[in-house]
């Protein structure tokens, strides 16, 4: 099944606001070996994928939009940052898909993820290109 | 940090059981990185590394450097060959490096080479950190 052409310019947000524990985050730098010197202390530099994944779910779960999680293969990715992620923060995420074209068979999928904390103050841009594997 | 500089080499073992501890701690469910049936279905040779893991590594590696965490501003890269990781207990081995391209205005840009068995893993992979 094809991606849904008329993805380009929807948004998905997370389906709730993400809180930001210290064993999640001491569990991610576990599972990357990173340093974490616990609570107030940046969170690894990645972690927010964490919570972007949450608005993703929302675009991969979608039954309208036609994407099968295991032909899913991360083409880019980029964060631009306001300041590190903290225990104790609570973000929400939107994802909006930037841009969808086909090539070899592929659908490639760009998108950007906004997190903001409570007050509404900007933290992480997380930008992603995914690649959805055609059937061959 | 000066323009120039060499950083040194970091290099970390990467397994099956890493990256079923990073599917659990990220939320990445993908069947491809733990089931090669899946994998080898979408055309990949085998169970691969998240690409997310493995700019989880060129991170750590950014943190080495800086000294601490917390400094990256920017981090990117594109994922243009994947980690095949095989099913024994040696795994395999994430080399990264980084050339400091600037420093100005307390912003050091680091231009990164991550690979893996001597090849590229990542394209143009590249940090903006705090520094000073």
């Amino acid at each position: 099944m094809a991606v849904d052409g008329a993805l380009a310019g929807r948004t998905f947000p997370a389906p709730a606001p993400y809180a930001v524990s210290d064993e999640r985050v001491a569990e991610f730098a576990a599972a990357t070996g990173s340093r974490y010197d616990g609570p107030g202390t940046p969170a690894p530099t990645t972690f927010p994928i964490v919570v972007a994944f949450k608005a993703m779910d929302a675009l991969l779960e979608d039954p309208t939009v036609g994407i099968a999680l295991h032909r899913v293969v991360h083409g880019e990715q980029r964060f631009r940052y306001s300041r590190p992620v903290v225990a104790g923060d609570v973000l929400t995420a939107m994802l909006t898909v930037d841009s969808l074209r086909q090539i070899a068979g592929s659908d490639i999928i760009g998108t950007s993820t906004e997190i903001v904390d409570a007050s509404g103050a900007h933290v992480v841009t997380a930008t992603m290109t995914l690649v959805h594997r055609g059937e061959s | 940090m000066t323009p120039g500089e060499a950083l040194p080499p970091q290099e970390y073992a990467v397994t099956r059981a890493d990256l079923v501890r990073y599917a659990g701690a990220s939320g990445d469910r993908n069947p491809i990185h733990w089931s090669d049936r899946v994998a080898t279905s979408v055309g990949l040779p085998g169970v691969i590394a998240h690409g997310m893991f493995t700019m989880a590594l060129a991170a750590r590696a950014l943190d080495e450097w800086a000294g601490a965490p917390g400094r990256v501003v920017e981090l990117g890269c594109k994922f243009t060959k994947p980690v095949v990781v095989p099913d024994d207990d040696t795994g395999t081995t994430v080399r990264v490096a980084g050339t400091v391209k600037s420093v100005e205005d307390g912003l050091a840009t680091v231009a990164l080479e991550v690979t893996c068995e001597g090849e590229k893993v990542l394209g143009v992979p590249k940090a903006v950190l705090r520094v000073g």
